[in-house]
Order: structure tokens, then C-alpha cells, then sequence
């Protein structure tokens, strides 16, 4: 087939993954730019298969076949709750993809592969030109070094992301030396990328790129916790993109590149969004710890005789006489998954003609948007998701607050006590409600370790116990009044 | 080098076009923007395909394609079919 018709083609593609993203700036649009989005991939891979010359399909069949089984598993199976898992999963897919493809055109253009481990290390006498003549070839063989040492971090990374998200690795471990460590680390690996590029068949080198940059994603990711999480997938959904279109740099292939770049942006966006709401660099949250916090606060001293605590039906008057209620949603909420119980307490206020808003803080759960596909799933409309900046404004004049699974992102000392660990960060300001209620299990801290002294404000009533049942309980309650 | 520069020149604008879509996409929506980008990401299925199935290509090659070709192939299906799952519950009202 014509170069130009196959280059026509990818143009259209990328034109549609384009549009598919259009779409998903409004919820009423976006079905519709997923499936564009999916008609493009199907055109970029009719014509690449069509256009290829000599063809073997044994590989390729069985490579489509398991993919999509594992696909399409992972896609019907997985919990909503879950889909963070899912993501850090794709995410380090995609990686491993980008890292195998770089890999494949390192071997073709080196013309020789190594029949056993120990020939895999022995440097090969390569043609000067065999990866492209002149500055072309520099520029190849960088994107090749470049794609393997990003897609081999995002695999494992990813890999552990999941691994900490499915709470299969409880513990931090990270290198010595912490930040040093993994500069190092990195250093090491971009002079092996170096070794590459100015000696092609430096195979050794090639072997020790993939290596320590499988190492490196390990290290960078082990030592990050669970609430910091939604940065990490985020940046990690934005090095697969940069991958595959490093990728495209190696093959010429511009759809890759349009592809790449979106993604890798998307990701960077999602990142500085996720980072601004925690008030916190970038750096910050890779490499450093919570702050220690100057003086420790003693959480003994904020609770004292403060706390006062209600029972779930209690609760119910309250609301059956309110006006106007907003649900702030956490972590806990989708732990304890309570979504559907949530919506149906909203559902018995809304009979008694309370006005009912969810408030969401951009980091709430553990990836960007986590509570708002867990409340569309339990069939919230999704005008009544409101974002921290349109919500804070109003507490003023909402009667009950009720705070579920959530901690961190309420805690007033990040906007009234300086030097606190939290200081800065924007929270939501349920504390200028007339009445708080805070279902939690216990008074324990939250990821910053920090004491919240919203449990212990007068107008605050705390409702110990399993959020689910407490929140059906309520609804109970309210259903009887 | 002349191609070299306009591969370089389509990443740039991509980049732009990239920040102008995604700065519009609303915070209630940024999950399925995850998924839905994994699904686009899975485009390096057009160079998997390269690799797996040039007969002719030593088998070593193929098999690195075949690595490459599966796991590009869950993320297309998987992202897309799981996108989808969550933006029908979007639409829903």
C-alpha cells in the first residue's frame, strides 16, 4: 500500500482520539468520544496490517487473543471501587508495551539476537549506520535507550502502585539515602542510555539500562502511602503516554506520537491537579515524608472531654429537619463501600424535601474522580457532584454536614494553624456548617498523622462504627420519622 | 533530518492541543480520562504489530512483538471496554 494513504490513515486516527477526548469534557458527550476514540485504534490497526509486507500472524493472533481475554476480564470483573487498581495496572501495560517494542527494534536494527543469557551480554561489531545514518541514527537510538529506561520504570512501578492500592505490600521500603539513592540510581541509568548511543552494540549496556531502570520504578514507588497515591498513578499514566510516544520517535510513526503526547500531557495535568490540592511539589510527594510537623500535637490534648458522640437515629432528627445537607466522601466510604447506602440516605432526605449536595475534594479516594464513578455508580446525578471551590462557599448556610470516610481533607488547622504539617493545603470548610456529622470508626488520624480538631468542635457529633451501617441506620431512622 | 523535524514539530503541537483538551475535562470525569487515555496509550499496538509479525524477523524479535502485541491489546480492550462501563453510568440521568 501507498506510504502516504497508511500516513493519511493515522492522521484520521489521531484526529479521532482527538475528538474522543473533546468528548469527555461534558457527561453527555462522552459515550460517544469513547467509542470515536475506539473506531480510531481500529482504523490505526486495520491499515498497519494491511500495510505490511511480509506477514507471520501465529504471534500476532495469539497476542490480540490473550490480550483481549485479559481485557476484557479485568474490564467486565472489576470493581468500581477497585478501578484504581485497575488503572495502575493499564498504566504499567502500557510501559511494559513500549519497553518489549524499543527492545524488538534495538535487536532488528542490531541484525544479531542472542541465542542463550551469556551471548546476550557479548558485545556485537555493528555497521555505523544501521540504525540511521548521521544524526538520524543518534536520535533513533536515544528514543530507543529513553523508551526503555521509561517503560521499564513505569512497568514496575505500576506494578507497585497496584500492589500497595490491592494492600499486597503494607510496608515502605525505598533505597539508602532516600532521593540520593534513586538520583543515583537514575544517573547510572541515563550513562548506561549514554553507552548505547555511542556504541550500538554495547549489548551489556543495553541489558543494564533495562535493569536498573526495572530497579529504579521498584524504588521510586515503594516508598510512596496510600493517600499519595492518586500522584503516583497519575504520573505514571503520564510516563506511559511519554513512552509511547518516545516510541513513535523510533518507528517514524506519527499516530504513536499524537497518541503519546495526549496521554503524557493528560497524565501531567491530572498530576499538578493532585498536587496543588495537597498543597504539596511534586518532589515533595515523590521523595519526601509528610512533614514531621515543628511541635507534635498531642491528640489527647485536641479530644479531651471535646468529643461529643451520637447515635445513627439522633442523627436522623437532625435531618429530617434540615433544609439543605451535603455529604463529604472519602476513602472510607468506598472501603466500606457504602456508596448505594449513601445514595439511598440522600434519596429519604430528598423525600422530605431536604436538598442533598455531595462535596468532593479533588483528592478524595485514591486516584482523580474516584468518588465521583463511585457515586454515579450508586446512580447520583452527577449535578449534584459539586467540586471544593463551588461547594466551600455554601456551607455556611447548609444545616448538616455529613462527613463520610473522609479525614485530612476537613481538618481546619490546614487553614488556620501555621506551621502545621498540613498548613495550606485547601480543604473543604464543613466546619462553618451549623452541624458536622462524622462517621468514622474511630478518632484514629488520617494519612497525615495528624489529630483533627473538627471532632472535637461543639457543633460536631461523631458517629462511631462501620459507615455502611451506620448510614442505613440512619436512613432507617429517617424512614420511620 | 527533514522528517525528523516535522516528527519533532507534530510532538510540540500535540503537546499544546493535549493541555487545551485536558484543562477542559471536569474533575467528575477525570477517572474515565484515565481509563480512556490507557486505551489511547494502547496505540503502541501499531509498532507491536511491526514487531510480532514480520516473517523474516529473527524469533526473538517476534516474541518481544508477541510481549508487546498483549499487553498493548488489554489496554485497548481493557480501557476502552472499562470506560465505557463507567461512562454509561454517567449518562444515566
Amino acid at each position: 500500500m501507498n506510504e502516504n494513504i497508511v500516513s493519511f490513515v493515522y492522521l484520521i486516527a489521531g484526529v479521532l482520539f482527538t475528538l474522543g477526548i473533546k468528548g469527555l469534557t461534558k457527561p453527555k458527550t462522552a459515550v460517544r468520544g469513547n467509542m470515536l476514540s475506539a473506531l480510531g485504534m481500529l482504523i490505526a490497526v486495520v491499515v498497519t496490517l494491511v500495510n505490511m509486507n511480509t506477514i507471520d500472524y501465529t504471534f500476532i493472533v495469539a497476542g490480540f487473543a490473550v490480550g483481549s481475554i485479559i481485557g476484557s476480564i479485568m474490564a467486565l470483573r472489576i470493581q468500581m471501587t477497585s478501578m484504581p487498581q485497575m488503572v495502575a495496572l493499564l498504566n504499567g501495560f502500557g510501559g511494559g508495551a513500549s519497553l518489549t517494542i524499543a527492545l524488538a527494534e534495538y535487536y532488528t536494527k542490531l541484525g544479531v539476537t542472542p541465542a542463550s543469557f551469556a551471548e546476550l551480554l557479548n558485545p556485537v561489531v555493528v555497521d555505523g549506520s544501521a540504525f540511521g545514518a548521521g544524526p538520524e541514527g543518534t536520535v533513533a537510538l536515544v528514543a530507543i535507550g529513553l523508551t526503555v529506561l521509561i517503560g521499564a520504570l513505569t512497568l514496575t512501578g505500576s506494578l507497585v502502585a497496584f500492589a500497595k492500592l490491592q494492600e499486597l505490600m503494607k510496608n515502605s521500603y525505598g533505597l539508602p539515602g532516600g532521593p540520593v539513592g534513586n538520583a543515583l540510581f537514575l544517573t547510572v541509568a541515563l550513562v548506561a542510555v549514554a553507552l548505547v548511543v555511542v556504541e550500538p552494540g554495547n549489548v551489556a549496556a543495553m541489558v543494564a539500562v533495562v535493569a536498573l531502570a526495572l530497579l529504579l520504578g521498584l524504588f521510586l514507588v515503594m516508598p510512596i502511602g496510600g493517600a499519595d497515591m492518586p500522584v503516583v498513578i497519575a504520573l505514571l499514566n503520564s510516563y506511559s503516554g511519554i513512552a509511547a510516544a518516545l516510541a513513535g520517535f523510533i518507528l517514524g510513526n506519527t499516530v504513536l506520537i499524537i497518541a503519546g503526547s495526549l496521554v503524557g500531557t493528560s497524565g501531567l495535568i491530572l498530576t499538578r491537579i493532585m498536587c496543588v490540592a495537597m498543597n504539596r511539589s511534586l518532589a515533595n510527594v515523590l521523595f519526601g515524608k509528610m512533614a514531621a510537623g515543628g511541635e507534635s500535637i498531642d491528640a489527647d490534648e485536641v479530644y479531651a472531654g471535646k468529643v461529643t458522640s451520637a447515635q445513627p437515629d439522633e442523627v436522623a432528627m437532625l435531618l429530617e429537619t434540615a433544609q439543605r445537607v451535603v455529604i463529604v466522601p472519602g476513602y472510607g466510604m468506598a472501603m466500606a463501600q457504602a456508596q448505594h447506602a449513601v445514595r439511598e440516605l440522600a434519596d429519604a432526605m430528598e423525600a422530605k424535601g431536604v436538598e442533598v449536595e455531595y462535596g468532593i475534594h479533588p483528592v478524595a479516594g485514591r486516584m482523580p474522580g474516584h468518588m465521583n464513578v463511585l457515586l454515579a455508580e450508586a446512580e447520583v446525578p452527577y449535578d449534584n457532584l459539586v467540586e471544593m471551590d463551588r461547594i466551600n462557599p455554601t456551607f455556611e448556610d447548609t444545616d448538616v454536614v455529613i462527613v463520610i470516610g473522609a479525614n485530612d481533607v476537613t481538618n481546619p488547622m490546614a487553614r488556620d494553624v501555621e506551621g502545621s504539617p498540613i498548613y495550606g493545603m485547601p480543604i473543604l470548610n464543613v466546619d462553618k456548617a451549623k452541624t458536622v456529622v462524622v462517621i468514622k470508626r474511630s478518632l484514629s488520624p488520617g494519612f497525615a498523622g495528624l489529630p483533627n480538631p473538627l471532632f472535637a468542635m461543639d457543633h460536631t457529633l461523631m458517629v462511631y462504627g462501620d459507615g455502611k451501617k451506620a448510614v442505613v441506620e440512619m436512613t432507617t431512622a429517617l424512614n420511620q420519622a | 533530518m527533514d522528517i525528523l523535524i516535522l516528527l519533532l514539530a507534530l510532538f510540540v503541537l500535540s503537546l499544546f492541543l493535549g493541555v487545551e483538551l485536558i484543562t477542559k475535562v471536569p474533575p467528575t470525569l477525570h477517572t474515565p480520562l484515565m481509563s480512556g487515555t490507557n486505551a489511547v496509550s494502547g496505540i503502541t499496538l501499531v509498532g507491536a504489530l511491526l514487531a510480532a509479525g514480520n516473517d523474516g524477523s529473527p524469533m526473538m524479535v517476534n516474541i518481544l512483538g508477541f510481549i508487546a502485541v498483549t499487553l498493548a491489546t488489554i489496554n485497548v480492550v481493557g480501557g476502552y471496554l472499562v470506560t465505557n462501563r463507567m461512562l454509561a453510568m454517567f449518562k444515566r440521568k
